[in-house]
């Protein structure tokens, strides 16, 4: 090929790609630096049902404003379904309905929150109050004992909640509460032990928000309330229908008793109401998918009326799953073009040419320090084991596959120790990829028994040292904001990666090798 | 402080300039230049696969080692104790193998255990684990299954006796285009564990083209003018048969038709000259030897017609590319003025 076509097309890759990017600067007003904007999450429900034939009603509960998080816009997807948004108590719910239908359904609704401290939650106008509730006859004495015991190392309705909850910890769990929990699920075991003992409490569900992650589930949290002492005058509570009320909150997690709002957690039904019904419909289930924005309010809501427009190359107008996915492969490119710049220019060796992308990823996951320290810590204890293994005489196949669940049992290990000594960091080094951490075990201990340490170390440290720039590059708030809003750049990377193929001069450590060669 | 450190870094450093000068071509260089120019990439089986290689050989009348047999799946794995009963000595090698690696020497056996180079004995069980490992793919490239061939072992020329530790030193000539343009010796020694690869600590002794004589020698990239361990004098190397072994080199072009090739060579001491492998991406490390970048050669080779004969192109070699020409008298050629 000659020269001039691939100069050609390196410069009209160039030339669209920096086009492209000016173009959505401008038109769309996407600014170039993540800068000192709010964050909006967009969060994307889907509704997956197998309908039986006949009418179908599904409705799902709708995130309200609440501290921390006020709605933005919201949308729904949902073909051939007649919509209308519930706002009667309890809480705000989307209801869908079609006369008839059949085979799996899938329903979409999709809201963007904004990052708020300001936002004003809802008022809450009545307490719920505690439900009677039956007990059977093994369990009504168990439960009893254990609010009687509750009860006694409790001063109000908080601690009395959280004396109850400790009783069901993992370690110190007394006869009674286990014969209870044989019964009933946890947190529903909670609910009804704080309405036995006349507390007002209520199940709700949360969505723990973490940029990116498809398909999570909302998890079941317990909301303890009790009047502040001014409040004590309007008690009635049925009476109190549409007055205010003066009430406090906590939030308790059932399963560990640990008490307090977490960070980025969102209350997606905060109401004590179900957060999917659907009647005509079974195997119904709901997941989320979610992703954060660096963009200005004003911009997020017109991005939404930008969709349809041809030339607006975004990946914004994808449905939230791939878009969180997508907002890490676009990140692989970056990661690629440390590799070139290390390999072309530098001239680092490496085991395997693009593992230290995937390193960097899972790095991502895990956060720098905790996944070195977990890499080392699983390479070593792999090559330890994999030295014996090397002693059986095992055919290749089946001694990688062996290497594979060793690396599988250190990181349960591994996990099981760090959750122990309370370091949750321990739990995340599971983001490794095993088959990437098996085959550097192998690849290491063959380079070990036949180059010697030395080279173990240097192609270990060259993948680890590329993993860790790749790392810092793709972490880079800057380079996530850049590669996420901007798809011309892609072109731009690959057009600079292109001239980097082309490059014939010297690399940077080949001024070291061959600085004998210009002594004599 | 500044200072020393300049001072420091300009010890162990050159500059791109200075490389350039002396005409030193670069791993990317040789990548674009070189490699991808001139090979092409439908013929790399030919010398990726030694198997191929050694049936080429047989077929162009090149010499190469004696071959004893093949393994090429698992269930005949116990069939090379068979094989090598009546060998004293033989090689285990993978077909797809790079860089020397998973190539097992056998100096001597007695059936049960087997003796390497270094007196370090294995088992038979080691052996076959050995071979089948080759099978399995562990040393070839990209991990893809593989053939084990075994090889009788070379008895190398007494002429190096002195400059070897425990393994076969072999002769490395670059083929340019089907001439021969830089010629290097690799020598085991303790450090490199017998093996004769250079980043592993062989010491590799840059060969004048001319005439065979030793020009210059390196270790880990740095001169060396003995061998670490018999303390042998580097410039009293001398590779006899000389003609010969260019000749088999240069003729490696026609049998592959790959432009830049690294050809390994060993002098047996009785069937001469022979080939061992053949490498369609050499490494850089011969320039080091030779204290010399391989850009002005190259380039002149470039300006060659094609279509000249083997015997002519080696002469065109040593004439041009001889250090001295005593040297090139001392072995019968008559000096030729550039």
């Amino acid at each position: 090929m000659s020269r001039f076509a691939f100069y050609l097309l390196v410069g009209l890759l160039m030339l669209i790609g920096v086009g492209l990017t000016a173009y959505r600067h401008i038109s769309f007003d996407v600014p170039w630096v993540p800068g000192a904007q709010q964050k909006v999450w967009d969060i994307e429900a889907q509704v997956a049902f197998t309908a039986t034939g006949g009418p179908v009603k599904a409705s799902l509960a709708l995130p309200e404003n609440q501290k921390g998080y006020s709605v933005l816009t919201e949308n729904t997807a949902s073909s051939g379904f007649g919509l209308s948004y519930l706002d009667d108590l309890p809480g705000r719910r989307a209801e869908w309905s079609i006369r008839e239908a059949a085979g799996s359904q899938l329903l979409y609704y999709t809201v963007t929150m904004l990052e708020s401290d300001n936002a004003t939650p809802a008022a809450i106008k009545r307490l719920p109050a505690p439900q009677e509730v039956s007990w059977e006859r093994p369990y009504d004495t168990a439960a009893a004992q254990v609010i009687d015991q509750a009860r006694e190392r409790s001063a109000d309705s908080f601690t009395f909640a959280r004396e109850l909850i400790k009783q069901f910890d993992n370690q110190r769990q007394g006869e009674n509460a286990r014969l209870l929990l044989t019964q009933f699920e946890r947190p529903e075991l909670m609910l009804r032990l704080l309405n036995e003992a006349g507390v007002s409490a209520r199940l709700v569900s949360g969505l723990s928000l973490e940029d990116g992650r498809r398909r999570q589930t909302v998890s079941s949290w317990l909301q303890v309330f009790a009047e502040t002492p001014q409040g004590n005058e309007a008690v009635d509570i049925d009476a109190a229908d549409g007055e205010e009320i003066n009430t406090d909150w906590v939030l308790i997690n059932p399963e560990t008793g640990k008490q307090g709002e977490p960070d980025n957690l969102l209350l997606w039904e905060g109401r004590g109401a179900p957060m999917l019904e659907v009647e005509g419909g079974v195997n119904s289930r709901v997941s989320f998918s979610m992703i954060r924005h660096n963009e200005p309010a004003a911009v997020a809501v017109r991005n939404k009326l930008a969709n349809d427009e041809l030339l607006n190359f975004s990946i914004h107008s994808l449905p939230l799953e791939e878009q969180a996915l997508f907002k890490t492969i676009l990140l692989i490119p970056i990661g690629a073009l440390v590799v070139v710049l290390l390999r072309v220019l530098v001239g680092l060796k490496t085991s395997g040419t693009f593992m230290p992308v995937l390193i960097a990823l899972a790095f991502i996951q895990t956060s720098l320090v905790t996944g070195l320290i977990g890499f080392l810590l699983i390479v070593a204890t792999g090559l330890v084991i994999r030295s014996y293994l090397s002693r059986l005489n095992l055919l290749l196949v089946a001694r990688v596959s062996v290497v594979i669940i060793t690396v599988i049992a250190i990181i349960s290990i591994f996990s099981v120790l760090a959750y122990r000594f309370g370091l949750n960091a321990g739990l995340t080094i599971t983001f490794f990829p095993m088959i990437i951490l098996s085959w550097t075990v192998e690849r290491m201990s063959i380079l070990w028994e036949e180059e010697g340490p030395k080279e173990v170390l240097k192609q270990g440290g060259g993948s680890l040292l590329t993993a860790v720039l790749a790392y810092l590059a793709m972490n880079n708030p800057w380079v996530r904001h850049l590669t996420f809003n901007f798809l011309g750049l892609q072109l731009v990377l690959m057009a600079f990666i292109l001239l980097l193929g082309n490059y014939t001069g010297y690399r940077l450590l080949e001024l070291r090798r061959f600085k004998p060669l210009t002594e004599d | 402080m500044l200072s020393s450190w300049l001072n420091r870094w300009s010890r162990n450093w050159t500059m791109p300039g200075a490389l350039r000068a002396r005409g030193v071509v670069g791993m990317n260089r040789r990548n674009i230049g070189y490699i991808s120019k001139y090979n092409d990439r439908r013929l790399y089986p030919l010398v990726d696969d030694k198997l191929q290689t050694k049936l080429l050989c047989q077929k162009y009348g090149l010499a190469s080692p004696e071959m004893i047999g093949k393994v090429a799946s698992q269930f005949e794995v116990e069939r090379v104790v068979d094989m090598v009963r009546d060998h004293a000595g033989f090689v285990i090698k993978p077909a797809k193998g790079s860089g020397g690696k998973g190539i097992l020497v056998i100096e001597h056996h007695d059936g049960e255990e087997y003796v390497k180079p270094s007196g370090a004995r294995i088992t038979r069980a080691d052996m076959e684990r050995h071979v089948s490992n080759i099978l399995s793919g562990l040393y070839s490239l990209g991990g893809s299954p593989d053939v084990a061939l075994v090889e009788g072992l070379i008895s190398f020329d007494q002429a190096f006796a002195e400059f070897t530790y425990e393994g076969v030193p072999d002769i490395r000539v670059i083929v340019f285009k089907g001439y021969p343009v830089m010629a290097m010796m690799r020598l085991s020694t303790a450090a490199s564990d017998g093996k004769a690869n250079l980043h592993q600590g062989a010491v590799g002794v840059g060969l004048d083209i001319g005439s065979g004589w030793a020009v210059r020698g390196v270790q880990y990239d740095r001169p060396q003018f003995a061998h670490p361990d018999t303390g042998h004098d580097i410039f009293s190397l001398k590779v006899p048969q000389w003609d010969t072994l260019l000749e088999l080199a240069a003729g490696c072009y026609e049998m592959t038709g790959l432009g830049y090739l690294g050809t390994d060579m060993v002098l047996d001491r009785r069937h001469g000259p022979m080939l061992l492998e053949l490498n369609a991406r050499p490494g850089l490390a011969i320039q080091m030897a030779n204290g010399e970048g391989l850009r002005k050669r190259l380039e002149l080779i470039e300006r060659q017609p094609d279509g000249v004969p083997v015997a002519e192109r080696v002469a065109f070699a040593r004439k041009h590319f001889s250090r001295s020409k005593e040297d090139v008298a001392n072995v019968g050629m008559a000096p030729i003025a550039d």
